[in-house]
Formats: C-alpha cells, sequence, structure tokens
C-alpha cells in the first residue's frame, strides 16, 4: 500500500513538471512548480517512513489507555499559530496601506487589490482553517474515545490544505483570482480543495464509525455541519470553465445577479459555517472542558444546531440589499437574517451558562477569560449582523466600514479570542505540560488584543457612519454637501486609529506565541511557579 | 416521531439530515433566479464585451479593483445623483462573474463610462494623487509599460460562449484581429469591429499608439462601462419586480 502510495505522489511530480513545462501563463508555469516541489518532497517522507516503519515495527501504546494520534494535533497547533501571525501581519499591512498610500509602492504584487485578499484567505482559511482542523481532529478522538481514523490519511488533509494554502496566496499575489470574494483561488486550486475536504470529510466520519461512545457529542454535530455545508457552498460557488487546461484563467458560469447571489449564498456561510458553526464546535468542547462544568443545557443544544444550520442558509441576500437583485430575494435575506439573532443568541446563552457554578474562574483563570469573552463578541456580532441586515440600517451601513468593523467583531473577537483559548488549552496538553509557561502572559495578550480589537471597531463604526452620512448629505440648496474625495479624506484619522488597534492585535498574537512555544518546551515561569491553573489532564494521567 | 437520540447515533443519518435541512434556503432563494423571466430587465443596447474590453475588464479582476470599488448604484437618492441612474439587473448580464462589489473605499464605478477623459484616466491610473490629492487608490504605473498579452484570446471568448454570453462564432473568429483595431481608428476592420460591438469604442486609449498596453485595455473597459443599455427606450414599470 506504501508503495502505491509513493508511486502516486511520483506521478503528481510529474504531471506538475509536465503542466509547468506546457503553462499558457507564467502563473501556471509556477503553480506547475510549486505542485511538483510538493510531490517531490511527499515522496521523500513516505520513503523514510517507510524504511523507519520496517526498521521498527509499532510498538502500541503499553498501557490500556486509547493511542491518540496527538501528532496531527501537534501540527496543526503550530500551523494555526503561524498562519495567525502572518495573517494578522498582512492585515496590519493592508491597513497601513489605507491610512498612507505610499506603503502600495506602485507594484503589481504589492498593491492593496492583491494584498486584501490574501489577508482575509489568510486569517479565514490558513489561521481559521488550520484551527478548526486541529481541534476537530482533536475532539472527535477525544469524545469518541477513539483513535483518529486513518494512517496517512489525516496527515494527507494536513499538509494537503497547507498546499491549498500556499497556492491560493502566491496565486493572489501574482494577480491570479475569480474576483469573487473570500473564494478567489482559481479552478485548479478549488479543485486541490475539493479533494483535500473529501479526504477530511471522510477521516472525521471514520472516526465518528470506530466511537466507543454511543452517542455523538454535540461538538461534532457542528464540526460536522461545518464540513459537509463549506463542501456544499465551496462546490457550487466554484463553478466555472477554464479558458484552458495548462492556464489559470476561468469565467465562472453564473452570470449578474445569479452569480451575485450565489456568491453571497456562499459569502456569508463561509461566516455561517466556516466561522460559526466550526467555532461553535470549539465553543462546545472546550468551555465545558476548561471550566469542569456540563454544557448547560443539552436541549438548547439540539435547537441551537437545527435552527442556526437551517435559518443561516437563508441570509445570504442581506449583502445585496438594493442592488438589482429582486426585492422578494432581498426582503426573504432580511427577514431570516433577523430570525437568526435567536439561534444564536440560544448559542450564546448555552456557552455562557456552562459557566454557572464556576463563574469564578472567570477571574483566577486567564484562559476562561479568553473563552468567555469570545462569546461574549460573538452575541454582540450576532445581534449587530441582524440589525445590519434590515433594508433601512443597511441602506446607510452598505458599502462603508461599518461592515469591516462588523466583520471584525466577529472575527477578532469571537473567532480568534475562542481560537486562543483552544491553543492556550491544548499546548499543555498535548505537550504533556503541568500547565502553561505563564499565566500573566496570557492575561497580557488578554487585554492588550482586547484594547487593539475595542480601537479596531470603535474606529470603524465612527468611520463607516461618518461616511455613510456623509454621502447623503444635502446642502441648503439641494446639492450633495460633500464629493467622494472629501469622504476619503474623512476616513483617514480611522485608518490610523484602526492601524494602532490591528498593531496591538499583532503583538498580543506574538505575546501568545512566545508563550506556547516555552509551554511546549516544559519551560515555567519561576515568579508563577505557585500559582499557574494546572493542567486538569496532565494530573489526570497520573 | 424522530427521536433526536437516534440521529445523534447515527452519522449517516446525521449527514443526510443536515444536507437536507442546509439545501432549503438555497433552493428557494437562489433557483428561481434561473427562471423567473422577471429577474433580467428587458433593455435594448446590451452586448458582449468586446476582446479588448474583455481583457480590460481581466485585468480590472487581476488587481483586484472590485476589493474597493463597486459597480452597483442603488435606487437612492444620493446614489443617483452622484453616480447616475440606479443599476439594472441586464447590465451585468454578460458579467462572468459578477463584480458588483461589497465596499466602497473608492467610488462607484457602474457609470464611470465618459465622465472622464482617455487621459485623467492614464494620469490617474500611474499616480492617483497627481489628479485626487485626497486620494488614497495605489498607483498602478505599469499597466502602461506592460504590453497586452493574452495568450489566447480565441479561448477566452470560446470560454465565455460556453458559460451562456452571446458571442457569436465571427467574433470568436475575429478576436484576435478585432484586440488590435479597437486602438487603432485606421485600422481596415473598425466598421466590422462596431457592428459585432455596437458604441464600442476605438481610438488609442493611454496616450501611446507604439504600445497595446494593458493600460489601453483598462481604459477601454472603464469607459464603456454603464454606457450600453439605452435609458430613453427603458420602461422602468414594465420592468417592477
Amino acid at each position: 500500500m506504501n508503495l502505491f502510495w509513493i508511486a502516486l505522489t511520483i506521478i503528481a511530480a510529474l504531471l506538475g513538471i509536465l503542466l509547468s513545462a506546457r503553462a499558457a501563463d507564467p502563473g501556471m508555469m509556477i503553480h506547475g512548480m510549486l505542485f511538483s516541489i510538493a510531490a517531490v518532497i511527499s515522496a521523500f517522507a513516505l520513503i523514510s517512513r517507510h524504511y523507519r516503519l520496517a526498521q521498527a515495527p509499532s510498538l502500541g501504546n503499553g498501557g490500556g489507555g486509547i493511542d491518540y494520534n496527538i501528532d496531527i494535533v501537534k501540527a496543526g497547533v503550530i500551523a494555526s499559530s503561524f498562519w495567525g501571525v502572518v495573517g494578522f501581519l498582512v492585515g496590519l499591512v493592508i491597513a497601513l496601506q489605507l491610512a498612507f498610500p505610499v506603503l502600495n509602492f506602485d507594484l503589481p504584487w504589492t498593491n492593496f487589490g492583491r494584498l486584501r485578499p490574501l489577508h482575509t484567505s489568510a486569517v479565514i482559511f490558513a489561521f481559521g482553517g488550520n484551527i478548526l482542523i486541529m481541534t476537530s481532529f482533536h475532539v472527535v478522538q477525544r469524545t469518541c474515545r477513539a483513535r483518529l481514523a486513518g494512517d496517512l490519511a489525516p496527515w494527507f488533509v494536513f499538509w494537503g490544505y497547507q498546499l491549498f494554502i500556499v497556492l491560493a496566496a502566491t496565486g493572489y499575489v501574482l494577480g491570479i483570482t475569480q474576483s469573487k470574494e473570500y473564494a478567489e483561488p482559481e479552478w485548479y486550486v478549488d479543485i486541490w480543495l475539493t479533494i483535500v475536504w473529501v479526504v477530511y470529510l471522510l477521516v472525521f466520519l471514520a472516526t465518528l464509525w470506530k466511537r466507543q461512545e454511543k452517542h455523538i457529542y454535540v461538538a461534532n454535530w457542528f464540526f460536522l455541519a461545518f464540513i459537509v455545508t463549506v463542501a456544499m457552498l465551496h462546490i457550487v460557488n466554484n463553478l466555472s470553465v477554464p479558458v484552458s487546461l495548462t492556464g489559470v484563467k476561468s469565467y465562472s458560469l453564473f452570470a449578474g445577479v445569479q452569480s451575485a447571489l450565489t456568491q453571497w449564498w456562499y459569502g456569508h456561510n463561509a461566516v455561517g459555517f466556516f466561522l460559526t458553526a466550526g467555532f461553535l464546535g470549539i465553543m462546545y468542547y472546550f468551555i465545558p472542558k476548561r471550566v469542569n462544568r456540563p454544557v448547560y443545557s443539552y436541549r438548547l443544544s439540539i435547537i441551537h444546531f437545527w435552527s442556526l444550520i437551517f435559518l443561516y442558509i437563508w441570509a445570504g441576500p442581506h449583502h445585496l440589499h438594493y442592488t438589482a437583485l429582486p426585492d422578494w430575494a432581498q426582503t426573504l435575506g432580511m427577514t431570516f437574517s433577523i430570525m437568526l439573532w435567536m439561534p444564536s443568541w440560544g448559542g450564546m446563552i448555552n456557552g455562557l451558562m456552562t459557566l454557572s457554578g464556576a463563574w469564578d474562574k472567570l477571574r483566577t483563570d486567564p484562559v476562561v477569560r479568553f473563552l468567555v469573552a469570545s462569546v461574549a463578541f460573538y452575541g454582540m456580532s450576532t445581534f449587530e449582523g441582524p440589525l445590519m441586515s434590515i433594508k433601512a440600517v443597511n441602506a446607510l451601513s452598505h458599502y462603508t466600514d461599518w461592515t469591516i468593523g462588523h466583520v471584525h467583531s466577529g472575527a477578532l473577537g469571537w473567532v480568534a479570542y475562542i481560537s486562543f483559548g483552544a491553543l492556550y488549552f491544548l499546548v499543555p496538553v498535548l505537550w504533556k505540560r503541568k500547565s502553561l509557561y505563564s499565566d500573566a502572559l496570557v492575561n497580557l495578550h488578554f487585554w492588550v488584543s482586547t484594547v487593539g480589537i475595542l480601537l479596531y471597531i470603535t474606529a470603524m463604526w465612527v468611520s463607516g457612519i461618518l461616511q455613510g452620512l456623509m454621502w447623503r448629505a444635502y446642502d441648503s440648496f439641494g446639492f450633495l454637501e460633500y464629493s467622494f474625495s472629501e469622504t476619503v479624506e474623512a476616513m483617514h484619522p480611522f485608518y490610523i486609529i484602526r492601524a494602532i488597534g490591528g498593531l496591538l492585535f499583532v503583538l498580543g498574537s506574538l505575546i501568545m506565541v512566545y508563550n506556547l512555544w516555552r509551554t511546549a518546551r516544559g519551560d515555567i515561569r519561576e515568579k508563577e511557579a505557585g500559582s499557574l491553573v494546572p493542567n486538569a489532564e496532565f494530573a489526570g494521567a497520573r | 416521531m424522530l427521536n433526536h437520540k437516534t440521529v445523534e447515533k447515527n452519522s449517516i443519518l446525521m449527514v443526510i439530515l443536515v444536507l437536507i435541512v442546509v439545501s432549503i434556503g438555497g433552493i428557494i432563494e437562489i433557483a428561481p433566479l434561473f427562471y423567473l423571466e422577471s429577474t433580467i430587465e428587458k433593455v435594448k443596447g446590451m452586448r458582449p464585451y468586446s476582446p479588448l474590453e474583455l481583457a480590460g475588464r481581466d485585468i480590472y479582476i487581476r488587481e483586484g479593483c472590485y476589493n474597493c470599488h463597486s459597480q452597483m448604484v442603488r435606487p437612492l437618492r444620493d446614489e443617483a445623483e452622484r453616480y447616475g441612474h440606479y443599476s439594472l439587473a441586464a447590465e451585468s448580464m454578460y458579467d462572468h462573474p459578477f463584480q458588483w462589489g461589497s465596499k466602497r473605499t473608492g467610488p462607484d464605478l457602474a457609470r464611470v463610462g465618459g465622465r472622464y477623459s482617455d487621459e485623467w484616466h492614464t494620469t490617474h491610473m500611474k499616480n492617483p494623487r497627481d489628479v485626487v490629492p485626497e486620494s488614497i487608490m495605489p498607483g498602478y504605473p505599469f499597466l502602461a509599460t506592460t504590453a497586452l498579452e493574452i495568450p489566447d484570446i480565441k479561448g477566452n471568448l470560446i470560454a465565455n460562449q460556453m458559460v451562456g454570453v452571446p458571442y457569436t462564432d465571427e467574433m470568436v473568429e475575429k478576436a484576435a484581429a478585432d484586440l488590435k483595431t479597437q486602438v487603432d481608428p485606421d485600422a481596415d476592420d473598425v466598421d466590422g469591429l462596431l457592428e459585432r460591438y455596437p458604441k464600442a469604442q476605438v481610438r488609442d486609449f493611454d496616450g501611446n499608439p507604439e504600445l497595446l498596453s494593458e493600460m489601453d485595455a483598462l481604459i477601454a473597459y472603464l469607459q464603456m462601462m454603464g454606457t450600453l443599455v439605452e435609458f430613453t427606450s427603458y420602461d422602468a414599470d414594465a420592468n417592477k419586480r
């Protein structure tokens, strides 16, 4: 079997070289090369693994416990920390470009138009995606009490996904894009991601089939819905016809109105299923674990789950209010967006109330602080979202920075904070350490980044509402009061404040990486040696 | 009644139920757009992009202009005064994919065609602050010096044909020639080009007749934007949706 996979990687390498040699454009030449290099590296890794396994047959785990696949989760921790910092940094760069346009350097590869997708994909797919794959692999093993299914398959998912990120990111810089927000990668990268995603689903399902528990734990429902729905959204939204099989360019199957609604059906549910359902899976495992309390309400979990996934899908048209999309679709989208408030807050209540009887941990455990703040931000942005989806509000907010502020209160406050909480929880568990290196640094990270987020979203609220009002302001003669360029000029101070907020968030993430690295090494900050929150699973292993 | 415990114990059942539940919204909202005839208004003047405009549009996409510019004028008083008639669905019926955008860091471009001179566009693209001091747009000086290189323009038209744009076989056949003709008013087949693509603007766009540059293509695209539909004959009441 091993030989088969080795042969497959060699064929893939040859295919990459062939593609590169016959490429219709420089983009495909570079990407064929990259694909080929990735295949060669995998071939070497497989061959060396083959010999390693031949020499030292598996020893088993010795004890009676379950031999969890920890290495894949460790790799995910490293990858998501790395991509997180990269994604936040690119965000800082483009925030500065908006404040100081000279930073675009007038070059093709460094202009805002190419770097903005690099930022969004890096944070959503590289950081968020690695967090989701990593935590889902951890959670599904623990809650099923079974080793992750597959031997090579999880590693294919991990490395295949990294290759997807590299192809997408280099593509943006080279100007390879479909121009569909959060679905920018071109057709061949989409096909590659589809293959990786199907294997991901199979690994996840096969692990569920091996479970020693009768019930599938609630976190896994959310992970499952996330994986399945993202597959559906990805495939439908990316249907396109390539100009040539050796070129990067393709034309989307749908045009105009249909293309717009399909894209925002995808786009909103990238939020709903990638950044919400998946991360709710994280909430449903890590909060109960960290505070050592059961989930508040089982019944609420069921209602939360089914109503959330049913309602989210309808919300796409609120991205297209007052556009050429027919009114009936806009109204339908608005109605469901407002209804969506209910399951969102149901989930928030379920998460927060899990702390019943353990609220004191908010004071003593800075990791709990991250987890709780993330759910609070989730509640805030899922209230703001329905508000903005009301057509009258949207007439003001759409096309302005208010949208950007809204996205970031969800992305930084909810997605990133729950991820940070999970990372702080996981590193001592995976590397088998008694505690984190330092709780004081976690606390510092929390406050530095919270101030950063607050600066960011308040700046965007003010600039967004200000610009929206300036666009529609009339003078006493009934003429438009401001030219467009005057409204751009008015944004400048807020763009600087936003960049400062972003800088604080980057600094916070660097503090985290340092802390995690020292923890993995087994260090303890001496000053805090007596007061660190212990890793419960470490004591349990004794 | 289906007990939730049954679903919790059967992963395949759960996958199937999830798929059903998440499909409903999309089917009800998106599918009708493909068969309701009222979705796209009846207008006069819409035609597929000329090869040069299409090449310009591909550059617009490549540089990520959609990140900061919308192409969708909403039916609001201030937008009508600032940008012109609100956008129709028909105006993007040949856009694969749509370029409506989601953010106006810069102004809407749906009706930018004919609003500024070619020279203004060239200067603006090279360094936006030369003509708009407050602008925060990146400069794109390289467009003027980069020759427009398309591996196979015919292939681009054929791919568009396959996704439903009504390019005729003649348009496909003459694509490469039309690409060059549009920047050269003295070329042989200008009349043929105008017959194939009515209202196409034929001239050297970037002020440098020596080179068919990416700037030529991009400005050709910008200058045609929003100029095709004949609003004098458009009946808004007949197209209420």
